[in-house]
């Protein structure tokens, strides 16, 4: 999808006083006066259009005062509603303010109490979170407040209850914070559908979304009103302006490294930056990143600045610690992963720091909103491009921002096992009628292109499972009465169905605690939390092993249960490095401005001298990809033969293309050995000579690279992948089909469990269409193999093959060579590791012992 | 290609193991295979599991029992054994040959025809199954092996049993892998879970504590096309 361009409107002249006194209730107009601020034309015009009975979408920066505007609506109507009598009728509540994060609700409350306090409006504000305690919640449900903040996963849960439309019978306003991030995900089909579910109940019902800026706005319009008229879009305001902010790459005086994701280099640059700044916000994009630097930066703090370090695996009360300490400003600087990415106010920061590429424009733009709260201020950031191609990505994201340039992902079709969820959910609230239900479920935007079969087998799968063999009948979770209404069939059903509620998986993880060296957890409990890590990364360590993790090296000492035990190994190095890989894939927008970058010498003058360098070496030695075409290089080195590809199109979708075509080297006899991926390029390595194979055309690179490799190669391929097991498990547990773990019932085991591979083995072999299975695989192709990315490379690619056959390893290919040896190598099988353990064995014993 | 053909050519290209001086085959399909008797043992098929989870709300997919069915079908056509021993948990629950499909109810008897078969009781299973051949028994003993559902503490020599769904672990070159096995020390065989939906356990957890001479334990961890034998020292816990 080609970039958006938004329509600019800087923010015009504050309104007089007169005006807004129109819309505002005196206490408000008063309230301004002594605070000496005026309201903003963005809230005051939001304010008009809800007024008018219309949902509104707010774009607007951090900073432009998003928050009040979105409430506004409510404290003007709750401001001049008329006094409950004493005895009169209970009130339900009025305004629903859904945020992404806990923190952010919490956050809120306190934002918002402030005013509310200050004008003396009798207006009740609360939260309920997953952390909200259970008797709060009930009296939340017999006197309900004014307004509520709360997530998506609460709201399920409300609608899920006994009595939900009475519940929510006064409600008027439901206020969308982060509207872009909640939309991208399953909880935004999640939220979606249960939004569909309140409009049911209250059709007059308004929406407020408040979004940071995204590539197409009109998206987010339909999301927030119904499509009973199919494309119907609510109201939209944006602005824009503020200052421009001041990005610049850092011009380090040392050498920007070939590969790697550490930024060690530029270290001792970044905390002159901090020392320079008041309040330095550092971002990086992975956990592992965020531990490096943050190791790094206490490594040359002379000065013992309070630098501090948050990501979303640390405990919790730690990371809150964190947040209150930068609250009060307590911090030079903090170094974060997207856990902040959210619009929390975080005091006076004033520097920005960029560790790593953006991966995307919008994302950076974000990131960088963060500095300095105030919107006619500029935000001051840096960018650290890690490696030499970082460069370039960093370049094209700068230009890029300047540019307003957008590319937010397009939002996707809803998911099936999250409406599956939502099916059980609104049988547990009240018995529903499936016409009725179809109806409901169709006015949200995610499923707006709902068909009734599919509906259908959705309900199947809920009552029975929805398997051809139908023997699951008596064993029902819904089933219709005689009025054709489906009703839960025990309440067993919907207590399964609280414990299971919300869309976000965890995956695996253990408590990371401290225990005395050497113990290994036996002798004593241990001591403090740490926080969580996968249990898949804890399961390569053996007991000795040293590790990075909340800012500290440790020691491995061993697992017991859900804990893995951990001691202090200061002063050590950590041997064992940590993969979480980018999280994010580079944006097919930057992809497009970096190949063109690389395509056009005069561009590279604003390049950093050493990078400009490298590439005209590599011009010299090989050739610099066109902008449309796509670069192969092969080369020997060592005794095997390598074949390097330069499409710039992400991890995800260069991971994808090394197993397809690491398939098709095999079936032409290349002996392909394995393969590594970047987000710029893919290294196939093999034991055949592919620059002879390719040019004596057998096959052809056209051929190895043809769309076809699209049909069988991936189905085959696709059937046995490790990511589609991924993929299905989350689909298991977000239907429902199977339950989500829950601490204190961990004790199960694995022998007891059973494995969602299996299920995914039998079903797959029994009934291959059914309906689970159908929703993995298109959550897999969009949102792990990038295959629609790779469908349109491969499409543009044709006929645009450059080869070239080289006597040795190329400038452009030394980072991805790098690459080989530290990322763990993709294509190797299991068996291969089993056939080398059981040979040891044979070599180390004799062959009689192994047997 | 007649049957005792490719059954002689299965146990000339396997491994070959020793249990208590009788020889067997360790079948990558998870199956013991004792050529000298003609006898052929698997455990824990835990046929119905499905169904008994469902009726518990967990709707997991009903086709568990005819996946096992199958694979176990396979692996009798190769053999032709004399003698099967389902070393118990054969069914998951006291009532899953009740709720047996008829479809698979058949399939297995079909299975059953022909040859002497026994249930050996498991925990999940104590009784004999509803209405099908066999003989259900506690324990067997056939020459120097003994066959029984649970390993007992007691060192016993030529014990065969199951119970304990063993797998085991390799860590090569930072990445794990993880399979179900065969664990043997030369004197005792416990056997891997045969049932599609059955999960596995470590043969290095607790649970197996005092079991084994570590000295000698090997896993036989099954592969995809063959078996591959890993001295206890190389495996890793979890």
């Amino acid at each position: 999808m080609p970039p958006r361009y938004l329509l600019r409107v800087t923010e015009q002249p504050r309104l007089a006083e007169q005006n807004a006194a129109v819309l505002l209730p005196e206490p408000f107009v008063k309230w301004f006066g002594e605070k000496g601020w005026s309201p903003r034309v963005h809230q005051l015009e939001l304010l008009a259009q809800a007024q008018s009975g219309q949902s509104v979408l707010l774009i607007a920066p951090t900073g432009a005062g998003k928050t009040l505007a979105g409430f506004l609506p409510s404290l003007t109507e709750l401001a001049n509603r008329p006094k409950r009598r004493p005895g009169g009728a209970r009130r339900g509540i009025h305004t629903l303010y859904i945020s992404p994060l806990k923190a952010l609700a919490v956050d809120i409350e306190r934002n918002l109490g402030k005013p509310v306090e200050e004008i003396g409006l009798p207006v009740t504000i609360e939260t309920r979170t997953g952390d909200t305690p259970s008797h709060k919640r009930q009296r939340q449900k017999l006197a309900p407040p004014d307004i509520l903040l709360t997530t998506p996963e609460q709201l399920a849960l409300l609608i899920a209850s006994n009595g939900a439309r009475r519940f929510f019978e006064d409600l008027r306003y439901v206020v969308l914070d982060e509207l872009h991030s909640l939309v991208t995900s399953k909880r935004g089909h999640l939220l979606a559908l249960g939004l569909a579910r309140l409009r049911a109940f209250v059709p007059r019902l308004q929406t407020i979304g408040l979004s940071a800026t995204v590539a197409e706005p009109d998206e987010l319009r339909r999301w927030l009103v119904s499509q009973a008229s199919p494309g119907a879009m609510s109201e939209l305001i944006v602005v824009t302006g503020g200052a421009k902010p001041e990005i610049s790459i850092l011009d380090s005086e040392e050498r920007v490294p070939w590969a790697g994701h550490s930024a060690r280099y530029a270290t001792p640059e970044i905390y002159r930056e901090i020392k320079r700044h008041k309040t330095t916000l550092l971002f990086v994009n992975t956990r592992s990143q965020a531990e490096l630097l943050f190791q790094e930066l206490w490594r040359v703090n002379e000065d013992t600045l309070p630098i501090a370090l948050h990501h979303g695996s640390l405990d919790v009360a730690q990371r809150r610690r964190v947040e209150k300490a930068m609250g009060e400003n307590a911090l030079r600087a903090i170094v974060a992963t997207s856990t902040l990415d959210l619009g929390i106010d975080w005091g006076d920061v004033d520097l920005v720091v960029h560790v790593g590429a953006p991966k995307g424009a919008s994302r950076l733009a974000q990131r960088i909103g963060r500095a300095n709260h105030r919107m006619d201020e500029p935000s001051k950031a840096i960018l650290i491009p890690a490696n030499r191609f970082e460069v370039l990505e960093c370049r094209a994201a700068l230009d890029a921002n300047y540019l307003g340039a957008q590319d937010t992902p397009p939002l996707v079709n809803g998911g099936l096992d999250v409406l599956a969820q939502h099916v059980l959910g609104c049988a547990c609230g009240a018995p529903f009628h499936a016409d009725a239900l179809f109806d409901e479920v169709r006015t949200a935007a995610p499923y707006a292109g709902l068909d009734r079969p599919t509906f259908d087998r959705v309900i199947d799968f809920v009552a029975t499972g929805g398997y051809a063999l139908r023997n699951y009948e008596r064993y029902a979770r819904i089933r219709q009465t005689k009025e054709g209404l489906w009703r839960v069939s025990n309440p067993a059903v919907a207590q399964q169905y609280r414990l299971n509620v919300g869309t976000i998986i965890e995956v695996p993880a253990l408590n990371v605690r401290y225990v005395q060296a050497g113990s290994r957890g036996a002798a004593s409990r241990g001591g403090r939390v740490l926080g969580k890590i996968e249990e898949a990364f804890l399961e390569t360590l053996t007991h000795g092993d040293t590790f990075m993790f909340g800012g500290k090296i440790l020691r491995f000492e061993g697992i017991r249960e859900n804990e893995c035990f951990v001691s202090n190994a200061p002063g050590s190095d950590a041997k064992v490095p940590y993969y979480g890989g980018g999280k994010f894939p580079l944006s097919t927008y930057l992809a497009e401005q970096v190949r063109a970058m690389l395509d056009d010498p005069q561009r590279w003058k604003k390049l950093p001298e050493q990078v400009a360098d490298w590439l005209r070496f590599q011009a010299d030695k090989s050739v610099l990809p066109k902008r449309d075409d796509l670069l192969i290089e092969t080369f020997p080195r060592g005794n095997r033969y390598y074949l390097v590809a330069y499409p710039f199109e992400g991890r995800l979708a260069h991971q994808t293309l090394g197993m397809l075509l690491t398939r098709r080297l095999d079936r032409a006899g290349a002996k392909p050995v394995g393969f590594v991926a970047t987000d710029y390029a893919l290294a196939i390595w093999s034991l055949g000579d592919m620059g002879w194979m390719f040019k004596n055309r057998k096959p052809s690179l056209a051929t190895l690279f043809d769309q076809d490799m699209l049909g069988d190669d991936l189905e085959a391929w696709f059937a046995d992948s490790w990511l589609l097991k991924r993929t299905f498990r989350n689909c298991a547990l977000i239907s429902g089909l199977i339950e989500k773990r829950h601490p204190g019932k961990e004790k199960s085991g694995r022998q007891v469990t059973v494995s969602t591979d299996l299920i995914y083995d039998v079903l797959r072999s029994h009934e291959p269409d059914h309906i689970l299975l159908q929703a993995t695989r298109t959550d897999a192709a969009t949102g792990l193999l990038d295959v629609s990315r790779l469908a349109e490379m491969l499409s543009r690619i044709r006929g645009r093959i450059m080869h070239k056959n080289l006597e040795q390893i190329s400038p452009l290919a030394v980072p991805i060579m790098l690459e080989i040896g530290k990322m763990p190598v993709n294509g190797e099988a299991d068996e291969t590791l089993l056939m080398d353990a059981a040979t040891l064995v044979e070599e180390a014993m004799g062959p009689e012992m192994a047997d | 290609m007649n049957f005792s053909l490719s059954r002689a050519m299965l146990i000339a290209e396997a491994d070959l193991v020793g249990i208590a001086g009788e020889r067997a085959v360790c079948d990558r399909r998870g199956v013991l295979y004792f050529p000298d008797l003609r006898l052929l043992a698997v455990s824990d098929l835990h046929l119905e599991k499905g169904s008994s989870l469902a009726r518990r709300g967990a709707l997991i997919p009903p086709y568990d029992t005819g996946a096992t069915l199958l694979r176990l079908q396979a692996v009798i056509a190769d053999y032709q054994p004399r003698i099967v021993v389902s070393l118990g948990d054969s069914f998951h629950d006291g009532g899953g040959a009740e709720r047996m499909h008829q479809s698979f109810r058949e399939r297995l008897e079909a299975m059953m025809a022909g040859r002497d078969w026994f249930w050996v009781a498991g925990n999940h299973d104590p009784d004999a199954p509803a209405d099908l051949p066999g003989e259900t028994v506690k324990e067997l003993a056939v020459g120097s092996l003994l066959f029984r559902h649970e390993p007992s503490k007691l060192r016993v020599e030529g014990e065969i049993s199951g119970h304990l769904h063993p797998c085991a672990r390799i860590v090569q070159r930072g990445r794990s892998v993880r399979r179900r096995c065969f664990a043997g020390d030369g004197g005792r065989m416990i056997m891997p879970a045969f049932g599609a939906y059955t999960g596995s356990l470590n043969v290095l957890d607790r649970a197996y504590a005092g079991l084994f001479r570590l000295e000698t334990l090997v896993a036989y961890m099954l592969g995809t096309e063959r078996i591959f034998a890993i001295s206890g020292s190389m495996l890793r816990p979890g």
